[in-house]
């Protein structure tokens, strides 16, 4: 990370930390520094801001949010500050000829990396999130060595919902639930249902 | 002692009362040092519960620190930095109420009005010692301006409930507090550097008579409001503001008022500071959290900054107001 990298990842901490407070509660396990994909609800930009905060610093630096390649490289500073600062994973919403959508996150699986994934694809306005899509299962059938954790961004929507431009300071916390394996016959619906379910359940406690 | 305390510049007695301040601060660290340290050689016994109220005890030292620190460098660096620092207070204080009153989408620049244009603005004010408007921006100007705001914003669902809140905020987390620092800005006769002495003195009697009133409620038995307060007797309200009232009289040496006026000023804040608590208190249970702060970490005991302030938010502007008003500032 270069210098100036570092300066923006220093504000960007400083500032979300002083809107929302960006708390992690770790309730299922402990903050460890293991491969991990850490999947939670989506409801808002700032949610990839927010985990990345809460995240301890030894974690922050080995664990790679995921970002669609079409917003995030339309301008030379998003580009930037998604490579440079959050170290992000690009991927392609839509699927461009043969090529698997989830070769890179396979790629970033494979050095070593842990992920931040949000399995309902798009920012949701519901209370509920929406259904999962399937990249989750297919990873961790993949990777079966990979620790699951589910997450929930408490808050958030809040602070900016679409449209507004100006933050409102509200304070936010990401609980991190009890990690979840793939059963060995367990049905992809089954799964993804179940990996919601244990998001949706970090909502109350 | 007291005439060689009346020896001192009032420079001198304000660090003299530093001194004291970190000097306690200091040894209550030592001690906590101390107990942590026999802590460890007696592992294998049960310890639980003293772990717990070691670090409880530890997370109260810890906050006195902070607080102590915040009124030193408050008065090193003079009044302006002091209300900048009351004003970030002010702006967690809110931050902390916000997130635990529901706001709907149509409130957001309401919100955005709260936090970044009122709340800079009340400083202000009091920065520019403007305090026939300061008194008034807010009640007058403010209460009209938070629901037009709203009511552009479209969404008649709950309009008043939101509003109410909202401005309730705004009166004990902005209005409340900014009136601590105002303090220090009164031009009180043959007094003239020694505001600060004003703004301890608030806070001790106010802070002393919550202490006491909480200890007095231990075994008593029948609250007055049970579904609010377990801890609200009027027998311990009174022991805490009997108790406010002496320590007030006793530290008239370091305002400028006399002994029976200071026991009078602070009987008038301890009253509103401590009934202030409860209506907060309410409102907490009404939310159906035990503290303010993040939510859910009440569940773990640690609570907010609010918890803290709340008692000292209305208590400070009805001291302001009585002050000014008895002494034609």
């Amino acid at each position: 990370m270069n210098l100036r990298a570092r300066a923006m990842s220093l504000f960007l901490l400083g500032f979300v930390r002083l809107l929302t407070g960006a708390q992690a509660r770790w309730h299922g396990c402990p903050p460890k520094a293991e491969q991990r994909i850490y999947f939670a609800n989506h409801q808002s930009h700032a949610d990839l801001v927010l985990i990345w905060a809460a995240l301890p610093q030894e974690l922050r630096s080995i664990t790679r949010p995921i970002a669609a390649r079409d917003y995030w490289t339309a301008s030379s500073f998003k580009r930037w500050i998604t490579s440079e600062v959050f170290n992000a994973v690009y991927v392609d919403r839509e699927r461009r000829g043969d090529e698997d959508p989830l070769q890179p996150l396979i790629n970033a699986l494979e050095s070593g990396d842990s992920l931040i994934l949000f399995p309902e694809g798009t920012r949701g306005h519901e209370e509920d999130p929406q259904a999962f899509k399937s990249g989750l299962y297919n990873l961790a059938k993949r990777f079966p060595d990979v620790v699951l954790v589910p997450a929930w961004i408490h808050n958030v929507q809040r602070v900016m919902p679409k449209g507004e431009v100006v933050p409102v300071p509200v304070l936010c916390s990401v609980t991190f639930g009890e990690p979840l394996a793939l059963g060995a016959e367990e049905p992809r619906t089954a799964f993804l249902t179940r990996a919601r379910e244990a998001v949706m359940a970090l909502r109350n406690v | 002692m007291t005439a060689f305390l009346r020896s001192l510049g009032p420079e001198q007695q304000v660090s003299l009362l530093f001194v004291l301040l970190f000097g306690l601060l200091l040894l209550a660290t030592g001690v906590g040092v101390l107990l942590s340290l026999r802590e460890r050689q007696s592992t294998d016994e049960p310890v639980s519960g003293r772990v717990q109220r070691l670090q409880d005890y530890q997370a109260l030292l810890r906050n006195s620190w902070a607080m102590a620190l915040v009124f030193w460098i408050g008065w090193a660096l003079g009044e302006h930095v002091a209300i900048v620092l009351f004003g970030l207070i002010s702006f967690f204080v809110l931050r902390e109420f916000i997130s635990l009153s529901p706001t709907r989408r149509g409130d957001h620049r309401s919100l955005v009005l709260a936090f970044f244009i009122v709340l800079p603005l009340q400083y202000a004010l009091v920065w520019t010692e403007r305090f026939n408007l300061f008194t008034v921006f807010i009640p007058v100007y403010v209460f009209l301006a938070v629901p037009v705001v709203s009511a552009l914003g479209n969404d008649p669902q709950r309009f008043l409930e939101r509003n109410a809140k909202l401005q309730w905020g705004i009166m004990v987390c902005v209005y409340g507090m900014s009136h601590v620092p105002a303090l220090m800005l009164l031009n009180f006769p043959s007094f003239v550097g020694k505001n600060a002495f004003v703004v301890f003195f608030l806070v001790l009697v106010v802070q002393t008579c919550m202490l006491v009133q909480h200890i007095a409620a231990r075994g008593l038995q029948c609250p007055v409001a049970p579904a609010i307060s377990a801890s609200f007797h009027w027998r311990s309200w009174a022991w805490g503001l009997l108790a406010g009232g002496l320590l007030g009289a006793l530290l008239s040496g370091i305002t400028p008022f006399k002994p029976l006026p200071a026991m009078g000023m602070a009987l008038v804040a301890c009253a509103a500071g401590s009934l202030g608590h409860l209506v907060m208190k309410a409102i907490k249970r009404d939310r159906g959290v035990t503290n303010w702060g993040a939510d859910g970490r009440s569940v773990t005991g640690a609570s907010g900054l609010l918890d803290r302030v709340d008692a000292l938010c209305f208590a400070a502007p009805v001291f302001f107001h009585s002050v000014r008003w008895t002494f034609n500032l």
